[in-house]
């Protein structure tokens, strides 16, 4: 028996500036039918479905619904032929009541033409109740919890209509018993004829609810396949298995003695539209080593040298040793203090001062070692800078260039030499070659690789399997903030990392 | 190098400049009594007040923050200070009586104003109060008290040291017009040399990145309000001296004329972006055109609407200049 193609996207190919997100990739939805979507982070299964749903209007390839070519430009257009996506990160105003998110934009009126709240709530509850959400559709959506608001936004999907409907890991904040809900649902769902998109990182769901699985693997279609056909550990031999070649050589160098020790780090830390979550996680590091934290996004990564570079403050417990001394910092000087760098994820937003010039960026964290006379002694501030400028080759006119005109690579390398001139004996690097080119990338593995040898821990967050599994003497996989695993340099394997790292409930 | 720094400097504040020599020469063809020494010290004079407050407005406004209660604040330190001058402090219960030297006038008045500041900043860095709605708190608590301490009543004839501070000159120089340029010179010096002048910039381009820099941004925060508490209390000893006499709505509206400087001079309301030498030149331009159109007979009403447009333009020009940028 043939399924019918629904919506079929051939070809797509998604360039950002310097990548190529996707490279021409073929997928089909079919109707009443799940087609599950799987792939690392960064195989570029967002960008494919965020086409699919009209986010982004600039691509290769064609879009045929039923057959007939069509584009999306915006969201909407593609809501009004019945295409939603349920996202991940949420897209509600936390200040409203639960109805009139779902019907914002599109409130029912009255014939005096204000809104006519009766039916919008009667409605509401409809959707509501075949989601399983329990609550009244007045509740002002900030006080819901995570998983409660992630029900709206697919109680919201439900009253668009939708014959094509794209959840993107829809169970990451639900819990069990909602989860469960959410499954009948979508086998609801599938006897309307719905075609349905899942995007999971968890394979025990996929025998449970997808008669389909495409793997996306770097932006290239690896594959689709029937459920059935397959297996688990197949599945996963199709995410990772890429050939294995070395990135860079790593040097071998001397490790020393334990330079942090980290024990039993605990958070809990609700923000608007998500919780930061830390179970007792442990570790350490030595003198001279590299060690790679992996795990999926949301694992809790970021948040494990968030906490120990002192930025939760009171919402984090457990302790830190280093050199003798036991304690948590509160506040990044304390950290710093330490011996503690952290150089962030986000270099745009917590990295650099992108209005100040070069100069002025890589002084900031240690501006006290620049003073003369008790002011800022601007002719060795740009001595310094140009200092850095030179050993860690970044590119600009002069250091009195602002940071915001830099390349990407560049201003990494910028927050390097800030947090490299306080001279850290224990480095975090959170994701330090995201969105940068291939020979930043590669001076930035030799500077990682130097730091170590120097006798200096370095603590290295990546997403890229490749490279953390080049870089690292040891890695830790991290779930749903707990460690799951550590692995040492010979027993490093892709499929070994992603097994570890996939949540299991 | 030097030539490029000097350049970079001057960006920001070229427009403003340039503004301030075009209204000056019109002026000066325009009406016969503005170019003359007595107007220009009559000027000067008028804009030492408002330079004082706007120098910490500057430092405010830099780190992303506004201060409304700058007025205020003014005031209660005037009239307090006046009162001290004058009859000193009495305690009735026990039949004490403190009298006070002008300079432990001057002491208290700018205690008073670096508290009241410092309130505004705790307000703003612990409890998070927006700081439009915290200075604004301030603006009108402050304006309470004064009324409290003066009754409702100016406080007058102060004495010759008092009198010295508004009406008299050193080296040819008036003293408000003095006191103006030493508060100018130090903090400007200031901005750019001591770190936390650098740590003022940092936190209103990007606050985030220097808390992971690991700067203090509450104590930097809490210090830009002192700041501008003291300068306000400045400005309140020099407005006090040239009136003898401290006035209960003394410094009405004077938060608005000093934000308009610092917008003037080209000084971004989002922080990070200006400097306190452009706030001079956007307070001589307020008061060059004050004092033109006072000159040229244009009537009162019309002199705010002009004024308004000013400001207007102003911040268009600014904008236009973010979006080369």
């Amino acid at each position: 028996m043939l399924d019918s193609v629904l919506l079929e996207a051939r070809k797509i190919t998604k360039r950002w500036p310097g990548v190529v997100a996707l490279d021409g990739v073929d997928f089909r939805v079919y109707a009443g039918r799940v087609n599950a979507l799987v792939g690392e982070n960064g195989a570029g299964k967002s960008t494919l479905m965020n086409i699919l749903s009209g986010v982004y209007a600039d691509y290769e390839g064609e879009l045929l619904l039923e057959g007939a070519p069509i584009r999306f430009r915006t969201t909407a257009e593609a809501q009004k032929v019945g295409v939603t996506m349920v996202h991940q990160e949420l897209n509600l105003i936390p200040q409203l009541n639960v109805a009139e998110n779902i019907f914002l934009g599109r409130e029912p009126r009255s014939c005096m033409g204000l809104i006519d709240y009766n039916k919008m709530h009667g409605e509401a509850q409809q959707h509501l109740r075949r989601v399983g959400f329990v609550h009244d559709s007045h509740t002002t959506l900030c006080d819901l919890k995570v998983g409660e608001q992630q029900l709206v936004e697919i109680a919201k999907a439900l009253s668009l209509r939708a014959r094509v409907l794209i959840f993107d890991e829809p169970t990451s904040s639900l819990s069990e018993q909602e989860t469960q809900t959410l499954f009948r649902l979508i086998d609801e769902l599938k006897r309307e004829g719905v075609g349905i998109v899942y995007i999971t990182h968890k394979m025990d769901e996929l025998s449970r609810l997808a008669d389909y699985v495409t793997v996306l693997r770097d932006g290239h279609l690896i594959g689709e396949h029937r459920v059935h056909d397959t297996s688990t550990d197949e599945i996963v031999r199709l995410m990772v298995g890429r050939e294995r070649k070395d990135l860079f050589v790593k040097n071998d160098h001397p490790k020393g003695e334990v330079a942090l020790e980290v024990r039993s780090l605990s958070l809990e830390k609700r923000l608007q539209n998500r919780t930061l979550k830390l179970e007792e996680v442990s570790f350490e590091v030595c003198r001279g080593e590299v060690l790679g934290i992996y795990g999926l996004m949301g694992a809790g990564r970021t948040e494990v040298v968030e906490t120990i570079f002192g930025l939760h403050g009171a919402a984090a417990k457990g302790v830190l040793r280093i050199g003798g001394r036991e304690f948590l910092p509160k506040t990044p000087r304390e950290a710093m203090d330490a011996g503690i760098a952290l150089i962030p994820e986000d270099r745009k937003h917590d990295g650099l001062v992108l209005g100040m010039d070069i100069a002025r960026n890589t002084t900031l964290a240690s501006l006290d070692t620049m003073l003369r006379w008790g002011g800022i002694d601007r002719g060795r501030e740009e001595a310094e800078a140009e200092h850095y400028r030179a050993e860690l080759a970044i590119k600009s006119h002069s250091v009195q260039q602002p940071a915001g005109e830099l390349s990407g690579g560049n201003q990494q390398k910028v927050v390097l030499a800030k947090m490299l001139r306080t001279d850290p004996q224990i480095l975090l690097l959170d994701e330090p070659t995201r969105g940068i080119d291939i020979n930043a990338k590669n001076e930035i593995y030799k500077l990682i690789d130097r730091l170590a040898a120097e006798g200096r821990a370095v603590v290295v967050i990546s997403s890229e399997m490749p490279e953390i599994m080049a870089l690292s003497d040891r890695i830790i996989t991290l779930s749903a903030g707990r460690v799951t695993a550590c692995f040492n340099r010979d027993e490093f394997t892709e499929e070994a990392l992603l097994k570890a790292s996939l949540p299991t409930k | 190098m030097l030539k490029t720094q000097i350049l970079r400097i001057d960006r920001s504040t070229l427009r403003p400049l340039v503004a301030l020599v075009v209204m000056v020469l019109a002026l000066s063809l325009l009406s016969e009594s503005f170019f003359t020494s007595d107007n220009i010290f009559n000027v000067m004079r008028q804009v030492s007040v408002n330079l004082c407050i706007s120098v910490g407005m500057t430092l405010v406004i830099l780190t992303g923050g506004i201060d409304l209660s700058v007025g205020s604040i003014l005031a209660l330190s005037g009239a307090v200070s006046a009162g001290l001058i004058k009859s000193g402090l009495q305690f009735a219960g026990i039949n004490l009586h403190v009298g006070f030297t002008f300079f432990g006038v001057v002491v208290v008045a700018l205690l008073i104003g670096g508290l009241l500041g410092w309130f505004n900043g705790q307000m703003v860095t612990r409890f998070k109060v927006p700081p439009f709605i915290a200075t604004l708190g301030m603006l009108t608590i402050a304006r309470g008290m004064t009324m409290l301490y003066t009754n409702g009543h100016p406080i007058t004839g102060l004495g010759a040291q008092f009198e010295y501070l508004g009406t008299g000159w050193f080296c040819g120089i008036p003293m408000p017009v003095l006191v103006a340029v030493l508060v100018v010179l130090l903090f400007a010096l200031f901005m750019r040399k001591a770190p936390w002048g650098r740590y003022i910039y940092a936190i209103g381009g990007n606050e985030r990145a220097s808390r992971l820099s690991g700067i203090d941004v509450n104590r930097v925060k809490c210090f830009v309000y002192t700041v501008a508490g003291v300068l306000s209390a400045v400005a309140a000893l020099i407005v006090t001296a040239r009136l003898d006499s401290a006035q209960p709505n003394a410094g009405t509206g004077y938060e608005l004329d000093s934000i308009a400087a610092v917008v003037i001079g080209g000084t971004s309301l989002n922080g990070g972006r200006g400097s306190v030498w452009g706030t001079v030149i956007g307070a001589l331009i307020i008061g060059v055109l004050n004092n033109g159109l006072v000159l040229m007979n244009v009537s009162p009403f019309w002199q705010q609407v002009i004024k308004g447009v000013v400001i207007l333009l102003a911040v268009i020009m600014d904008r236009m200049n973010a979006k080369e940028a």
